[in-house]
C-alpha cells in the first residue's frame, strides 16, 4: 500500500537531488533550467500527494497552474538562453558578469 | 503488492534519472534523463490515480517543453569541457545541501507529523469516478478566472518568446509587400517641365 509518506519522501529526495544539481552544474545555464523543472516536479509531486491523500481536488488544480506556469517559464528563459549565445557565445554563467555583481 | 512492487521500481527508476540529470557530462543525456524522469513521475501519478496529469505531464513537458530543451541544447554550440571544469570541486557543497534538505523534509513529517495521520493509504475512489472529469468540474467553475488568467499568461509566454528570439539580420534582401502596395505615383514619378528645344536641321541622329 502506497501511503503518503512513501510520496512525500520521494518527492523530498527529488527536490534535494534537484538543490544538489543547481550547487554541482552552476556553471551550465541549460542545466540550471533543468534542475529548476526538477524542483517543480517535486513539488507537484507533493501537491498530487496531498490532493489524492487528503481527498481534495484543489491541490490537482494547483498542479494544472504550476504547469502551466513553468511551460511559460521554459519558452521564455530558453528564447533569453539563445538570445544570450548570440550575443556572448557561450553559456558559461561566469561569464556573465557585465553587472559586475 | 502488485502496487508497491510498480512504486518501488518506478521510484527507483525516477532517483536514478534524477541523478543521471544532475551528473551526467554531457548536456544532451541530462535531457534524456530529464525526460525519463518525467515519464516515470507521470507513471507514478498514475499509480496514486491523478491520470488527468499524468497524462498532462507527458503532454506538456515530454512532448513539448523537454523537445524545446533539446532543440535548444543541439542548436547551441556548447563546448562541454569547458563548461564543465571545476565540476568536481563544489560538488560536496552541492551533496551536503541535498542531504539537509532531505533531513529537513523528511524530518517534518516522520517525526513531528502534519496533523494529519501519513501512513494510511488513500481512500478508495467510488464507482465510476472520473478524475477528468471531477477536475474539469471544478477547473471550470471554482477556477473559471485563474484558468483564464493561465490561457493569458500563456499568450504573453508566446509573445514574447517570439519577440525575444526574432532578429533582423543586415545585408537580408527581402521584398516587403505592404509597402510595394502603398507605393503612390507620386514617389515614383517625377515629372520635369521643359522648354522645347528646336532640332538643327542636317544633324538628325
Amino acid at each position: 500500500m502506497i501511503t503518503l509518506q512513501h510520496m512525500l519522501t520521494l518527492s523530498g529526495i527529488l527536490f534535494a537531488l534537484a538543490v544538489a544539481g543547481i550547487f554541482i552544474n552552476r556553471k551550465n545555464v541549460i542545466l540550471l533550467l533543468m534542475c529548476i523543472e526538477l524542483m517543480l516536479l517535486a513539488v507537484n509531486f507533493s501537491f498530487v500527494s496531498f490532493s489524492r491523500f487528503l481527498g481534495n481536488l484543489d491541490g490537482q488544480v494547483f498542479v494544472f497552474f504550476v504547469l502551466t506556469v513553468a511551460a511559460a517559464e521554459s519558452a521564455i528563459g530558453l528564447a533569453i538562453l539563445v538570445v544570450l549565445f548570440r550575443e556572448r557565445r557561450s553559456i558559461n554563467v561566469e561569464d556573465l558578469d557585465t553587472l559586475k555583481g | 503488492m502488485l502496487v508497491q512492487i510498480l512504486f518501488y521500481g518506478f521510484s527507483l527508476l525516477l532517483i536514478a534519472a534524477a541523478l543521471g540529470v544532475i551528473v551526467t557530462r554531457n548536456p544532451v543525456h541530462s535531457a534524456l534523463c530529464l525526460v525519463v524522469a518525467f515519464f516515470t513521475s507521470a507513471a507514478l501519478w498514475l499509480l496514486i490515480e491523478a491520470e488527468f496529469l499524468a497524462i498532462v505531464l507527458v503532454l506538456v513537458y515530454v512532448g513539448a517543453v523537454m523537445v524545446l530543451f533539446l532543440f535548444v541544447v543541439m542548436m547551441l554550440d556548447i563546448n562541454v569541457e569547458e563548461v564543465r571544469k571545476g565540476f568536481t570541486r563544489h560538488a560536496w557543497v552541492g551533496w551536503v545541501a541535498a542531504f539537509v534538505v532531505i533531513a529537513q523534509i523528511v524530518g517534518v513529517y516522520w517525526f513531528k507529523g502534519l496533523g494529519i495521520d501519513a501512513t494510511v493509504g488513500a481512500a478508495p475512489l467510488p464507482e465510476g469516478y472520473s478524475n477528468t472529469r471531477a477536475l474539469g468540474e471544478v477547473l471550470y467553475t471554482q477556477y473559471v478566472y485563474p484558468f483564464e488568467l493561465a490561457a493569458v499568461l500563456l499568450l504573453v509566454a508566446i509573445v514574447a518568446a517570439i519577440a525575444l528570439t526574432m532578429r533582423r539580420r543586415p545585408g537580408l534582401k527581402a521584398q516587403d509587400v505592404a509597402k510595394q502596395v502603398a507605393v503612390r505615383r507620386e514617389d515614383r514619378v517625377r515629372l520635369v517641365k521643359m522648354p522645347a528645344e528646336r532640332r538643327d536641321e542636317g544633324s538628325a541622329p
